[in-house]
């Protein structure tokens, strides 16, 4: 390779890389310790191919994927190293994931903007033309390298698992050997993409690339980094929402061996000790006095009451169908039902931690990173610097359901301010307890639902006037406008106001009270609530209409193929309408169905439950059916679904934040509880085969469990619960 | 300075007799596998091998360890510990990961004792072990794979 080529064919990389701004990678590379040598490499070099900001390719033959998303469990560093390596015709093996640094501009989340950004089980369905280009073009530069080296034209080369191959004179190289000629060539900006037929990868089974990692202890989360000279702080928060700190003692906090500092910061009192029990310890023996003028003292039943008497009055319409009031005068029949629904904490395994370092005007960050650029704005904006002097490390999280991305970066920014105030003299890794994770706020809001729907007399639904009063979650964040309309939070309503089903008269209408209680998003969302109210009064309406379910469901779907075929599936599946095996005389058995539509994906769930004398329930089995668009990796589909149903079934049985006089009432898992393993129910999921662009898959799986659980308890026992958590006793 | 035997090692660690061994065990000696996840007992993400017998590590002082041998996810190497990784990835079990630590650490302490668990030995072994992404259908499928395997 001459000097002269090599100058002027790099130029079209090397604009890449200047467009894209300094791009340093940092690697952590644990000792035998466990603990964390940070060291910087400049990612590539002259011998690397890199023909984007997704993929990078050097003579060890690893091709490295960067993902822009957080791997918080969904599956999602798999997902878009598949859509990568499908089209670059990559051996799955040799593809190793590299998790992306913020930066908005490369990163973006391609559906929301300028916001780089995992959330609305997006990261497939915004990523599935971006990293399929990336890896076809950089397919692309090793063929044309190939073709180069070999003399031959590039129609006579192919790749398969690897491997470059032409096939006529018998010659192949591996993408290692290709990869320095293919940095030097122009990067092609034309490329083709596969036929779906032709997929090796996408819709078959890759493994998933961090499963080693986490079966073997070796997997990094914030809660496992430690940097040199790091302190460990434990944060004494408020007792009350809108509390701040008066004054506090730290006299015996400082005595604790161990202990290294006591410094308020606002939201709370920070000890800084060595090591996580020394802080504990520290925090333990803190007397702090809470300036309480703006705290919030209601009860949840003080709060549920307001919405009630809110649920009287109409709200801000979010949809409005024909003529809701003339239809109900004609009706032969009508329902009337109130449901309610409590505050729900994410309560992820890992509960909230954040580390930061500060020093010489930049800030790093490792954290389980699900909002990027709003993480980065903040903490730019708190430390006086340029958000590209915030740098931050995208680590695993231990879940997150919606936690992790928090629109005032609650937990990161109390880690920097902790940092702020020791003038950065040492990185500070910010814990919070069990107990801080469950009484920080942020839940899914408290909701109140009326809704009345009007038969005629064939039993057909005329009319459906549905009221929602709870918090806007979007309301007051950076993506308020975007996201709230004339006074409808378009996620308070989501699964209400497009109601699939063809009703002529149709009225949805919201309340959205200030309260001070933060809220936030919380897997799936509004549906977490709206699927519950309409699949349970679709489900009444068809008794009183004296329909099956299913039928009932499929008359008014007339309009929605996609919804009618996730139906007919799973009820097939489930062998609905067929007998269900009998129990002992002292049980009472039934089945229940519930579909949704929630993040572009329809699923439909059969719930098979078991009553027992005493009231309680025992769910059997749940069949559900899913059309998510092309499934990338059915396999981490089906694990979505299951899971998905575990964490609803944990909401649906036990979820329920309460507050009394202001006070949150829960604090760990014995006062939230979580489903264990002997209640966890079979689960057989279906998936709709498509070929079109892929939908979400993180939270659709969640909506549709309570709703179709409470169906069957009705089917069981004749009670219709509307509250949750569902309780029969 | 306590001494404890952990995965088969002498470890001399400078910490209270207070110290939960978990804070101990990551905090001190840099195995960082096992995990927290309540502090009391509740969720099992700590559990670690005390003599064989699955225990939560957050709630159990590090004084009361004594010479007992602690073996935690970073410990594992016996046939049993490595079919139970092997089903693991075939069944593709983990999700967030967070808790698998100590399920593996439970599963291997029943696999120990029972060559072949019913649903309700799986039940009752691993009920103490909570996972939040609820990966228990394939936590059972994979022990079951385990047993299997061994068999």
């Amino acid at each position: 390779m001459s000097t002269t080529k090599s100058t002027k064919s790099t130029l079209p990389r090397r604009r890449f890389l200047q467009q894209a701004g300094a791009l340093t990678l940092a690697f952590y590379l644990p000792n035998a310790r466990g603990k964390f040598a940070v060291t910087d490499a400049q990612a590539g070099t002259a011998a690397t191919l890199e023909p984007n900001a997704f993929v990078r390719i050097g003579s060890d033959n690893k091709v490295i994927v960067i993902v822009k998303h957080l791997e918080m469990g969904q599956g999602a560093h798999t997902g878009l190293a598949t859509l990568l390596a499908e089209e670059l015709d990559a051996d799955w093996e040799q593809v190793v994931i590299e998790a992306a640094p913020a930066d908005a501009k490369r990163y973006n989340n391609t559906l929301m903007g300028p916001f780089q950004l995992t959330g609305g089980s997006t990261s497939m369905a915004n990523s599935f033309e971006q990293m399929r280009r990336a890896g076809a073009t950089a397919r692309a530069m090793l063929v044309s390298a190939a073709a180069a080296q070999w003399s031959v034209g590039a129609g006579s080369i192919t790749v398969t698992k690897g491997r470059v191959i032409h096939a006529a004179t018998k010659r192949s190289a591996s993408f290692g050997e290709l990869a320095a000629r293919a940095s030097e060539l122009p990067i092609p900006t034309d490329v083709s993409l596969k036929n779906p037929k032709n997929f090796v990868l996408i819709g078959k089974h890759a493994p998933r690339k961090d499963a080693r990692a986490k079966s073997n202890g070796t997997a990094i989360y914030t809660q496992d980094i430690h940097l040199p000279g790091m302190l460990t702080a434990l944060v004494a928060h408020p007792p009350r929402f809108g509390s701040t700190v008066k004054n506090f003692d730290a006299d015996a906090a400082l005595k604790i061996p161990g202990v290294v500092d006591v410094v308020s910061i606002g939201s709370g009192v920070a000890v800084l000790a060595n090591d996580f029990w020394s802080a504990k310890k520290g925090r333990d023996a803190l007397i702090v006095k809470w300036g309480e003028a703006n705290a919030f003292k209601l009860d949840s039943s003080e709060i549920m009451a307001q919405y009630n008497m809110l649920a009287r009055e109409p709200g801000a319409v979010a949809r409005s169908d024909g003529d809701t009031d003339a239809a109900f005068s004609k009706a032969k029949k009508v329902i009337e039902a109130s449901f309610e629904f409590p505050y729900l904490a994410h309560a992820a395994m890992e509960p909230m931690n954040c580390v930061v370092r500060f020093a010489r005007g930049e800030c790093e960050v490792w954290n389980g990173e699900q909002f990027q650029t709003g993480d980065q704005a903040a903490l730019a904006h708190l430390l006086g610097i340029a958000p590209e002097k915030v740098k931050l490390n995208m680590l695993y999280a231990g879940g997150s359901f919606g936690r992790r991305a928090n629109p005032a970066a609650d937990y990161v920014l109390e880690a920097a301010r902790i940092v702020q105030k020791i003038n950065g003299r040492a990185p500070v890794k910010l814990v919070w307890t069990r107990e801080d994770d469950m009484r920080a706020g942020y839940y899914r809001p408290m909701f109140f639902h009326t809704l009345k729907a009007g038969l005629d007399a064939k039993g057909k639904v005329i009319a459906w006037k549905h009221r929602l009063v709870g918090q806007s979650i979007f309301a007051g964040t950076a993506m308020e406008a975007m996201m709230v309309q004339n006074g409808v939070d378009h996620t308070s309503v989501e699964g209400a106001q497009n109601l699939p089903y063809q009703i002529d008269n149709l009225l949805v209408d919201l309340h959205s009270p200030s309260i001070g209680v933060p809220v936030q998003w919380w897997r799936s969302v509004g549906s977490t609530h709206t699927a519950f109210s309409t699949e349970t009064m679709i489900d009444e309406l068809a008794t009183a209409a004296k329909i099956d379910p299913v039928t009932f469901r499929l008359d008014m779907l007339s309009e929605h193929p996609r919804h009618a075929a996730v139906l007919k599936l799973a009820a097939t599946k489930a062998g609905w309408g067929k007998q269900l095996a009998a129990s002992n005389a002292a049980e009472k058995r039934g089945r229940g169905i519930a579909l949704h539509e929630s993040f572009s994906s329809v699923v439909a769930q059969v719930v098979e439950v078991t009553v027992k004398a005493d009231k309680t329930f025992r769910v059997d089995r749940v069949v559900c059916a899913v059309d998510c668009g092309l499934a990338i990796n059915p396999d981490i589909v089906k694990a979505q679904m299951e899971g998905g149903i575990g964490f609803a079934m944990s909401a649906a049985k036990y979820g329920a934040i309460t507050l009394n006089d202001g006070i949150v009432d829960q604090s760990n898992f014995h006062d939230y509880r979580l489903i264990n393993i002997a209640e966890m129910p079979k689960v057989d999921v279906h998936i709709v085969p498509s070929l079109k662009p892929p939908t979400g898959v993180g939270e659709p799986g969640v909506p549709p469990f309570a709703p179709a659980l409470a169906n069957a308890i009705a089917a069981a026992t004749g009670v219709r619960l509307r509250k949750l958590p569902l309780k029969l006793a | 300075m306590i001494r404890i035997n952990v995965n088969g090692k002498s470890l001399n660690l400078d910490v209270p007799p207070d110290t939960p061994l978990l804070w101990a065990l990551r905090d001190s000696a840099g195995l960082t596998g096992s995990k927290y996840g309540c502090g009391m007992g509740l969720c099992g993400a700590c559990s670690v091998l005390l003599n064989g017998t699955s225990i939560r590590s957050c709630s159990t002082p590090i004084s009361a360890v004594g010479n007992g041998k602690i073996t935690t996810i970073e410990g594992l190497d016996d046939k049993v510990d490595k079919a139970l990784q092997a089903a693991w990835l075939k069944l593709d079990v983990s999700q967030c990961g967070y808790c698998q630590s100590g399920q593996l650490i439970s599963a291997g302490a029943l696999l120990r004792t029972k060559k072949n668990p019913s649903d309700a030995d799986i039940d009752a072994a691993l009920a103490g072990n909570l996972c939040r992404c609820a990966t228990y259908v394939r936590i059972r499928a994979a022990v079951k794979d385990a047993a299997k395997s061994l068999a």
